[in-house]
């Protein structure tokens, strides 16, 4: 079906702008059309299904679910529910503190904190979108991998009195929340795609924009130079450039498919596209109203050297 | 009429907030007074994970997600 969207981008390329296959400005342009229609139409309809699916797992439900897990089955389904229940970091402290009151071991709801934002549905449908399934599938099972186990590193290290004293003080109500009927399941969703597309269409435009640029001027092999798998260094760097450009995610990705077309490896890929979503520095900073210092440097640090391992596992094998 | 906005500021919480006092103010509640909680102990205490939420008199009518001013409207209304 998305052979449609190759067709159009032929068809406005070539038979109505009239650009001579091969050329440069065609390559860009190509590139350009097929992958905005494209994405445009992925992230409208999927997002509307993943809000439909989103409406059943209230951040009150997967506390529930969690609070009576222990150690491995807990790591796996915290991350798991990392990837279904809605979730904005501005949301990161409550979501906390809710875990915590419920008793939830410290490591398990650092699985969930850390997969929530890193296995998003923005960025699947983007790597689906731009790379095909089987990279979105890689990333998907690898990003859930890295939550369970930088969760279960966390969780050993006992760092229970490291979490900002009050919350162990707080006592949660229970909430008796409602069920959603159907039709503000379908009003959610609909306000939820708006919002999301609201957000981030602008950063989409921009980075297919400079990825088509990349993919019609650059040269092929051209980073094979400087970032290809003889550079040791390529994947820490890959990684510590992710970390600042946590907003512009949706925009990030066009680019970094543009440049793995261009000789990019495999794992440097990956590495660098889970340090954007994983990492960003407003989130530790709306996290330091719960976590101390110590507990904040730790996970951001597991993080960083679980996402680097994955990079050079992946460029090892590949 | 005591309505309290749970969030930490962000632009939903704030979205929120306008359609509580569009809400109240369509439905002519003329002692509606209105109150930001930021504070997170009190958030969770509601029994809030996910912002923004709406407490209406002391007991909560819902969280995470930005309610329109029609469901507001019924959520007053009830009571």
């Amino acid at each position: 079906m998305l052979r449609l969207f190759t067709i159009f981008a032929d068809l406005v390329t070539y038979r109505w702008l009239g650009l001579e296959p091969g050329a440069h400005l065609a390559g860009a342009v190509h590139f350009f059309i097929e992958d905005t229609t494209k994405i445009f139409f992925l992230l409208a309809t999927i997002i509307f299904f993943v809000a439909i699916v989103r409406s059943f797992f209230s951040p009150e439900r997967t506390r529930r679910f969690l609070s009576d897990r222990r150690l491995i089955a807990g790591h796996m389904l915290a991350a798991a529910l990392g990837v279904v229940t809605p979730f904005c970091s501005c949301s990161a402290c409550p979501l906390f503190i809710g875990f915590v009151e419920a008793g939830i071991p410290l490591g398990v709801t650092f699985s969930f904190l850390i997969s929530s934002p890193m296995v998003n549905e923005v960025a699947l449908i983007l790597l689906f979108g731009l790379f095909g399934w089987k990279i979105a599938a890689l990333y998907l099972f690898t990003g859930l991998a890295v939550a369970m186990v930088a969760g279960l590193i966390i969780g050993r290290l006992n760092m229970e009195r490291f979490v900002a004293d009050y919350v162990w003080k707080v006592r949660m109500d229970k909430a008796e929340m409602p069920e959603m009927r159907w039709q503000e399941r379908l009003e959610y969703a609909r306000v939820y795609v708006k919002d999301i597309i609201g957000r981030i269409w602008l950063y989409v435009l921009g980075g297919i924009a400079v990825g088509a640029l990349v993919h019609g001027y650059v040269p092929q092999g051209f980073l094979l130079s400087w970032a290809g798998p003889s550079n040791p260094f390529a994947v820490p760097v890959a990684v510590v450039l992710g970390v600042p450009l946590y907003s512009n995610a949706a925009g990030i990705i066009p680019v970094v498919q543009a440049l793995m077309s261009k000789g990019l490896p495999l794992g440097t890929t990956l590495a660098f596209m889970m340090a954007v979503t994983a990492l960003s520095f407003p989130e530790m900073v709306i996290l330091s109203q719960v976590l101390k210092r110590r507990l904040i440097a730790t996970f951001v640090g597991t993080v960083t050297v679980s996402i680097i391992t994955v990079g050079y596992v992946f460029n090892a094998i590949m | 009429m005591k309505i309290e906005i749970l969030g930490p500021g962000c632009p939903r919480c704030k979205a929120l907030e306008a359609n509580a006092r569009q809400a109240a103010s369509e439905l002519g509640i003329a002692d509606a007074e209105f109150e930001k909680v930021t504070d997170m102990g009190r958030i969770v205490g509601y029994g809030v994970m996910s912002t923004p939420g709406i407490v209406v008199d002391g007991i909560l009518k819902g969280s995470g997600r930005l309610f329109p001013v029609e469901e507001i409207k019924a959520l007053l209304q009830k009571g």
